[in-house]
């Protein structure tokens, strides 16, 4: 996961970039034939020092690879902002970062 | 004597839950932000309508000027669709997108605290030429907005 805060004069510019194959579970394997089960991000989280400010959810239809893009006001510098995302395997992965 | 212990026990049961109650009324037990799990009905439903009353409690969507939804008239690729939402609306509880042909409309939502802004940037797939539609909830009622997207798959680009 990459994240990328950006500091704008109080308000934090929060990219991330997932890597995940975002299966919807209708794809069929070329090779095999067989469908390829799902597997998908379905819950991401946006924590600004401790507090939830983004509850994020996702269906199969997010691209694979996701991006998202949010903005959090009343940041200041030094702030801890934590991202973290579960997938339907209930895989996860999270994230500290510190506003700049 | 039976009945005494009895009366005892829910003396002292009826004491227990209350004082649950007074805990959980002052927030002791609850915590800060209470995360509501994946909806699955939501997302797994065939139809706007179903998937809005399941996610949002209603289907009564108003179009309104002041949702902004910015999605490519033409997409050479339906995999990677880049879609905004974004309102100046105050009170906004949550920004939702939907692709009116996919199978399941509901691709993304997200509910927001005061401090966040109503802005939300992402990338969705559309299996077709669609409409796509921005969602956003504000003081209890939904507004939305919409663009159609043309795929052409093939890559000749129309």
């Amino acid at each position: 996961m990459r994240v990328n805060i950006v500091n704008k004069n109080g308000q934090a510019n929060i990219r991330v970039l997932i890597k995940h194959p975002m299966e919807t579970g209708m794809r069929k394997d070329k090779g095999t034939g067989k469908v390829v089960p799902a597997h998908f991000i379905q819950t991401l989280k946006i924590e600004h020092k401790g507090q939830v400010v983004i509850d994020a959810k996702c269906g199969v239809a997010v691209s694979k690879d996701p991006f998202f893009y949010f903005k959090v006001g009343g940041v200041a510098a030094g702030d801890a902002v934590k991202i973290t995302w579960k997938d339907n395997l209930g895989k996860s992965e999270s994230k500290d970062e510190t506003v700049a | 004597m039976n009945f005494d212990v009895k009366r005892r026990l829910m003396l002292k049961g009826s004491m227990a839950a209350g004082l649950a109650t007074v805990a959980a009324a002052a927030g002791l037990l609850s915590p800060t932000v209470v995360l509501a799990a994946w909806p699955k009905a939501a997302f797994e439903a065939k139809s706007i309508n179903n998937a809005l009353s399941s996610l949002l409690g209603s289907s009564a969507m108003t179009d309104s000027g002041d949702v902004k939804i910015k999605a490519p008239s033409i997409a050479e690729n339906g995999a990677v669709v880049n879609v905004v939402v974004k309102t100046k609306m105050s009170d906004v509880e949550s920004i939702s997108i939907l692709v009116e042909k996919n199978g399941n409309p509901l691709a993304f939502s997200a509910d927001l605290a005061k401090s966040a802004d109503p802005f939300v940037k992402t990338r969705v797939k559309l299996g077709q030429t669609s409409k796509v539609i921005g969602v956003i909830k504000a003081g209890g009622k939904i507004y939305s907005a919409s663009r159609i997207v043309k795929v052409t798959v093939g890559g000749c680009g129309g």
